[in-house]
């Protein structure tokens, strides 16, 4: 509560915080099937049908409900980004934290498996996994969850080695602590803050790697709605029809700002030292 | 120079796991190479002719002998022969690199032609309207995907003006630099918009960083104008993050671009690696992946090189 309270009081956070509330409930609305009309139902008569009151985003080329769509989209798109950043927070802290808490051979080893999938460009990355083992959410999912790993076990690695060298994990030690109440009430607590900071900004990559896999054909696969997919549909009949290009274009980009602006926010509520100089 | 011997030390290793890490999932995409390289005609190879084409592309062996071919063949500068192209995988990247090489450096000139001084401009303007202004484009420029950017170009374009980017066969920039350069332009911008929004948040607040620091108000009391202090004081401290953070995006960019080479139909390396994934083109995706880490880890090492050169106090490698 006193965070929600934090953020609403913060510039961005607030705009950050409306703008993610909207495209949750949107989400749900999408996955739960509460659309105004079926998304993969097509409307022959009223193929490529500009923006009008019965649909208020128009029709594609199939004479699916654009708006209808694009929650559907929503939907999926969060589903990716919500499992795909849980899994990679998941095995990001687990490695970070073996690997500060184990020290030596276990460090060395999980950092260098992180350096070489670092080595690989993200999309890179995510698109050879995809291929590997065929498109679809779950693959997506994995895939992208890999790509960030990395990210999260540097994340938790660094701020968990300068706590294992305070005074008060010494303590915890020679009051016969286990290593795995230390490594879990002493440096797992300690590192939410960071933790969430990241955990917000990951969901913007995560959006964005989701609508470029979509994008480039290896993501969510037709006649299921993604954003990526409506605006990868769209180029031949941009000038035909340009809703089909701007309202998913439009979607992906607020979608990503709200997260940023959100992640913004919680990096000057939760590390003071960013508060002098917000960006 | 320890730091230097031991960073590049750890080149190979890297390597190493790139390497493993590429050849076991290529291996792993369903179907194989030939016939994704012949498609339907395919079926019609007999035994023997498909048995000579997997030897000669020396798909024919067990795994561990193929990799250990590979990596004895890396050693010799050969990176073995593409499936697709039916030509020596290093010929083929180098015959596209210098497209991606030109992209990244040309976006890399964009952001910091943009970046740079909108992010000065911020800082030294910090909380007027100005500087809210710098930072709403730049946090819009920052949650801009390049795709959709470069859609939104392609279509001003094409219903504002009614021309479309210059695409058709690629013209080296050697061969025809204004043709080129047509055809670069809009990738570029493309490519280089959020990464100039990156480079103006992160120097405007590494510039009030710097602005606040006890040494700048020292300089501005001795009465120095504000333009020596901000060009000759406080900015090449405010640079280092700016050098990482290009840095790293450059990093990246030499990977290639793939969505945007494929937007604007580029020959680039991130499109050629896109297609031989999808081709089954194992010896050509080992390479070019390779071949991109590679860049990445040299891109890297140069930026934390970068840091003493601009800041004689950070000596690398040291906790």
């Amino acid at each position: 509560m006193r965070m929600l309270r934090a953020i609403f009081s913060h510039g961005s956070g607030r705009i950050g915080g409306v703008i993610v509330g909207v495209y949750l409930l949107v989400a749900v609305l999408g996955m739960l099937g509460l659309t105004p009309h079926n998304p993969i139902t097509q409307f022959r008569v009223d193929r490529l049908h500009a923006p009008n009151s019965a649909y208020w985003m128009g029709t594609d080329l199939f004479g699916r409900d654009v708006a209808s769509r694009l929650m559907a989209g929503i939907g999926q798109s969060f589903t990716v980004a919500f499992f795909s950043v849980a899994f990679a927070t998941l095995a990001g802290t687990v490695l970070g934290l073996a690997a500060a808490w184990l020290g030596r051979r276990w460090d060395g080893v999980v950092m260098r498996i992180m350096d070489v999938l670092l080595a690989f460009p993200a999309i890179l990355l995510a698109l050879l996994i995809v291929t590997v083992a065929g498109p679809g959410t779950w693959t997506s999912i994995v895939a992208i969850g890999i790509v960030y790993t990395p990210i999260f076990t540097r994340v938790v690695r660094g701020p968990a080695l300068s706590l294992k060298a305070r005074e008060f994990v010494d303590a915890a030690r020679t009051f016969g602590s286990s290593s795995s109440y230390i490594v879990t009430r002493h440096l797992l607590l300690n590192l939410v803050a960071p933790l969430t900071v990241q955990v917000t900004l990951a969901l913007a990559w995560s959006l964005l790697t989701e609508a470029g896999l979509s994008f480039l054909g290896l993501g969510t696969q037709p006649p299921a709605a993604s954003l990526g997919l409506m605006l990868s549909d769209s180029r031949n009949l941009m000038e035909t029809a340009p809703w089909l290009m701007i309202f998913p274009g439009l979607a992906i980009m607020i979608s990503i700002l709200g997260f940023n602006l959100l992640g913004d926010a919680l990096r000057d509520i939760l590390d003071p030292k960013m508060r002098r100089a917000p960006a | 120079m320890n730091y230097l011997m031991r960073r590049l030390a750890t080149f190979p290793l890297v390597l190493l796991g790139v390497s493993i890490l590429v050849f076991v999932a290529i291996r792993m995409v369903p179907g194989d190479s030939i016939t994704a390289m012949l498609g339907t005609e395919a079926g019609l190879l007999t035994p023997a002719q498909r048995d000579s084409l997997a030897a000669y592309f020396g798909i024919d062996q067990p795994w561990f002998i193929q990799y250990w071919r590979w990596i004895g063949g890396i050693l010799h500068g050969n990176l073995g022969i593409s499936v697709t192209y039916g030509r020596p995988v290093l010929d083929v990247i180098i015959e596209r690199f210098p497209l991606t090489l030109e992209l990244a450096v040309l976006s890399m000139i964009i952001a910091l032609a943009v970046g740079m001084p909108a992010g000065i401009f911020a800082a030294t303007h910090n909380e007027k309207l100005s500087d809210l202004g710098v930072r709403i484009v730049a946090m819009i420029g920052q949650s801009t995907p390049s795709f959709v950017l470069g859609l939104l170009i392609i279509y001003t374009l094409s219903a504002g003006f009614g021309v479309l980017p210059a695409m058709g066969e690629f013209a080296p920039l050697w061969q025809d630099p204004l043709r080129n350069l047509s055809q670069m332009i809009l990738p570029a911008i493309t490519l280089g918009f959020a990464f100039a929004a990156s480079v103006t948040r992160i120097s405007r607040s590494s510039m009030l960083d710097v602005l606040s620091d006890d040494y700048v108000r020292t300089a501005r009391s001795k009465g120095a104008s504000a333009r020596s202090v901000i060009w000759r004081h406080a900015l090449p401290n405010a640079l280092i993050p700016v050098v990482t953070l290009s840095g790293i995006e450059f990093g990246y960019l030499l990977g290639g671009a793939v969505i945007v080479e494929q937007i604007y139909a580029l020959p680039g390396l991130g499109r050629m690696v896109l297609d031989a994934i999808q081709q089954r083109d194992y010896a050509l995706v080992q390479g070019s992946v390779l071949f991109i880490a590679f860049n990445f880890m040299i891109v890297n090492l140069l930026v934390d090189l970068a840091y003493v050169a601009l800041d004689p106090r950070i000596r690398l490698g040291e906790s």
